[in-house]
């Protein structure tokens, strides 16, 4: 099964762009590595997770 | 009467040791954002004696930045990056200071970072945080880069830390404390993950890669 967070998820076969809306992030707010390479913005729609693949998205919040 | 360079190498040498002395003065680092995070980082890294800092701010000093930024009343309406580079000079007077008033964007941030293959992002909005994590991360895979998430609120400062997310990339704070939430935003809070991202860069200049 696909990691995401650490956590395991039945996401095996959306695109990093289906997974950001999936889980309710804000794409303009993220950061997405899949298997320790950062994925390109440009590329989350043709970028699909496999079954196993770890997916860390860092997702920023204001204050500095 | 100033110290003189070698007068103040040693002294920090005597605190440090000579070995490690020697590499944070060779070190260069880009500080993107002067606001809380950034000011107090660029003063972190000053006074342990890192060499060549280069400080990227557009925004100038108002009277709210005052309970987390390292800034004096009488420099209300500077540029951050020029008040924050004369501050340093009064504090390590051999470190080398750029100051470059200018908004990073996807555009110019290879430009603007060209040289410091250690960048930290200090910004404020999480917007800008995240375009300059991905553009660094996209287009400069040699860099080390140190990054601020989640310092608002007067949560306890224990739920700070430093997480290594890939080989290269750091990200300090409690990940999830958002300003945009309501939170507040406490100088002391905010100066927890400021050490951390500074230790952090001091650790990467030293060869300590873990965390």
């Amino acid at each position: 099964m696909t990691k995401i967070n650490g956590k395991t998820e039945a996401v095996a076969g959306l695109s990093i762009a289906e997974i950001v809306e999936k889980f309710g992030y804000n794409p303009a707010r993220v950061a997405v590595e899949l298997n320790g390479n950062i994925v390109p913005k440009a590329k989350y729609a043709e970028t699909v997770a496999g079954e196993n693949d770890v997916i860390e998205i860092v997702s920023f919040v204001g204050g500095g | 009467m100033i110290p003189s360079k070698g007068e103040f190498f040693n002294g920090l040498a005597a605190k440090h040791g000579l070995e490690l002395q020697k590499k944070f003065e060779a070190a260069s680092v880009a500080v993107c954002g002067a606001g809380g995070l950034g000011s107090n980082i660029a003063i972190a890294l000053a006074r342990a004696g890192v060499g060549r800092l280069k400080i990227i701010d557009f925004d100038k000093i108002e009277i709210t930045n005052f309970n987390r930024q390292q800034y004096f009343v009488d420099q209300i309406g500077l540029f951050k990056a020029e008040a924050l580079k004369e501050n340093l000079a009064k504090i390590a007077p051999y470190c080398e200071v750029t100051a470059e008033v200018a908004k990073i964007t996807e555009e110019n941030v290879k430009e603007l970072l060209k040289g410091f293959p250690i960048v930290c992002e200090a910004f404020d909005k999480a917007e800008s945080k995240a375009m300059l994590v991905n553009a660094v991360l996209e287009n400069m895979p040699e860099t080390y880069l140190v990054s601020g998430s989640g310092m608002a609120s007067l949560n306890s400062a224990n739920l700070i830390k430093t997480r290594k997310i890939t080989d290269k990339f750091y990200l300090c704070g409690d990940m999830e404390s958002d300003v945009d939430a309501g939170n507040g935003l406490f100088g002391s809070r905010v100066l927890v993950c400021a050490a951390h991202q500074a230790h952090t860069i001091l650790r990467i200049i030293a060869g300590e890669f873990d965390i």
